[in-house]
């Protein structure tokens, strides 16, 4: 009886695990399926690297080149302005910090990752869209950079907390080390600790892209989304996330329109999946 | 414990079931965003009126409100526009037959904000404007700074009636665009937003969104006739030259509670509510 009732519940736990990886699949399949459609009309290389997008005009100009270099855009705005911020603050969490400043800010941080992005990007919205209007005299605000500075905000919590855990994760000796020879600790750190933990930053950085990159509401409020080919950060950018959402509601059932989101949707999993491979291969790389 | 949350677990469930049930009276009504608070005023009045039903509004936009009624997720559909040919097509494939009532008249407002001394254009200078030929404020009379285009996103009705009606001049497949530069925005709200803070924009919403943080622009259909200001007289006697009809869809011809709803939406108390949420009521 004991035995059994063992076996049921080893059975409902792999029946759990099968699960997640099935309904995967069957998303990338219902992608590929939905998302495919559209090249029947559209030919592959028109799609990817057209410089129009009017989704709903006869006939429909379906290029998405705007819309991958707008998303691109403002993810690389974000990495630039969240890596350096987020590695350092990680740094001083875990090297630097007295333990009461280290509990204080681990708390922000964790709070900073549970606001919702439709509040981040309203703030954004009332605040940091006319500053840097004003700042860089520009006639909107709405631009790449006020997305670039929102997404970091939320790229950071990830940055940090990964990268703290990849430092902490460096053996004791390797420091104590590097100190005995004589070493300052910031020498210690600079020279010892970031390269022995760099495969766990690394992993941090990718995945704190991977989540701007696929960020669709705060960027939806506060970068324009006007579809032009972005030349500057100080410009309107529509990204390939906040087209999907704004345009799945009116897109007819069946329409080539409807099929060309979907291979948008494809387009944004392939990315992600490339950075959430990269990140995963970072990681195991020392093991 | 485990108990405890299994027992009410189990209350939960029954208590869904039962009020699932209960549903009976309910009429779901979806669809654009220019209309939700309308729709919501005229439910509320009908509620009241009819205290045992019960009518839900939402937005999302007309296109949101068509696919619905389509896959029977809503029983009315409000829409800023008529539906589409290939939308109509997709109905009858699954057995839906759309069928459209005029409910009100709206007029779009061409606004801009307070500060920007430009108060009155030809339609012929809003499509330079909206198509990215005019750039700058000076060709039409204002100061010497870049235009900032406003646009609603795609999945708007009011998006696609100012294409088809200014940019197009009524001819609906044209091969006009708004200039790919516009800033496409989520809702008529932050288009009201955007204006009211930035002193370059331009933009367009349904009449009712009009406040004393963007200025309205008269309009005029040529140089020789006279600039109108969007207001609901104008809009009635059909001098402003940018108005549309507003309609609601139902599945075939409405039955019960639809039927009894559309009868209070056209009933003169369902017009006196049109007027009085800023929109137009339609000539009986």
């Amino acid at each position: 009886m004991r035995k059994f009732k063992e076996f049921i519940i080893a059975k409902l736990i792999l029946a759990c695990g099968l699960a997640s990886i099935l309904f995967v699949l069957l998303i990338f399949l219902f992608l590929l399926k939905e998302g495919f459609a559209v090249f029947k009309t559209v030919s592959p290389a028109k799609f990817l690297f057209g410089k129009s997008w009017y989704p709903i005009s006869e006939p429909a100009q379906l290029g998405i080149l705007p819309l991958i270099l707008g998303s691109l855009m403002v993810t690389l705005g974000a990495a630039v302005i969240s890596i350096p911020i987020g590695v350092g603050c990680a740094v001083y969490i875990a090297e630097a910090a007295p333990l009461k400043i280290k509990e204080i800010l681990k708390g922000g941080i964790e709070l900073l990752a549970a606001i919702p992005s439709v509040v981040l990007g309203f703030i954004g919205m009332i605040t940091l869209v006319p500053l840097v209007k004003n700042v860089f005299h520009l006639p909107t605000g709405l631009t790449a950079l006020s997305g670039s500075i929102m997404l970091a905000f939320m790229a950071m919590p990830t940055i940090v907390s990964i990268a703290e855990d990849a430092l902490y994760s460096v053996p004791k000796t390797y420091k104590e080390g590097a100190l005995a020879l004589g070493a300052t600790h910031w020498q210690a750190i600079y020279r010892v600790m970031l390269p022995a933990a760099s495969s766990g930053i690394l992993a941090a950085v990718m995945l704190g892209i991977g989540r701007v990159i696929g960020e669709t509401m705060a960027v939806m409020m506060i970068t324009g989304n006007a579809a032009v080919m972005p030349h500057s950060l100080l410009q309107p950018v529509r990204t390939l996330t906040a087209t999907i959402a704004a345009e799945m509601g009116e897109a007819v059932v069946g329409s080539q329109h409807y099929f060309a989101l979907f291979a948008i949707g494809i387009v944004l999993f392939v990315i992600s999946f490339v950075i959430n491979v990269s990140a995963d291969l970072f990681l195991h790389r020392k093991r | 414990m485990f108990r405890a949350a299994l027992f009410s677990l189990a209350l939960i469930f029954s208590w869904t079931c039962a009020s699932m049930a209960g549903n009976k009276n309910i009429i779901q009504i979806k669809g654009s965003d220019t209309m939700v608070n309308l729709g919501q005023a005229w439910a509320e009045k009908y509620m009241e009126i009819n205290p045992q039903e019960f009518v839900a509004v939402t937005g999302g936009g007309s296109g949101t409100g068509i696919s619905s009624l389509i896959s029977g997720t809503c029983d009315i559909a409000e829409t800023s526009r008529s539906m589409k040919k290939e939308e109509i097509k997709l109905a009858e494939d699954r057995g839906v037959e759309p069928l459209e009532h005029t409910v009100a008249l709206d007029g779009i407002a061409v606004v801009v904000n307070p500060r920007n001394p430009v108060d009155k254009l030809t339609l012929e200078e809003l499509r330079g404007i909206f198509m990215g030929a005019i750039k700058n404020w000076k060709e039409v009379g204002g100061e010497d700074k870049k235009i900032v285009i406003l646009s609603r996103e795609v999945n708007s009705g009011t998006h696609v009636f100012f294409k088809e009606h200014v940019l197009r001049r009524g001819n609906e497949k044209g091969p006009e665009e708004f200039a790919p530069n516009a800033l496409l925005m989520p809702s008529s709200q932050a288009i009201a937003d955007e204006v009211a803070q930035n002193s370059n924009s331009i933009g367009y919403y349904g009449m009712g969104y009009i406040s004393p943080k963007q200025k309205p622009i008269a309009v005029a259909k040529d140089e020789k006739s006279g600039y109108v200001s969007p207001d609901i007289q104008n809009v009635i006697s059909g001098k402003y030259p940018i108005s549309r009809p507003l309609f609601l869809y139902t599945n075939g011809q409405a039955q019960g509670l639809v039927r009894n709803f559309l009868d209070f939406v056209l009933s003169k108390e369902g017009q006196e509510i049109v007027l009085a949420t800023d929109f137009v009521p339609i000539k009986k």
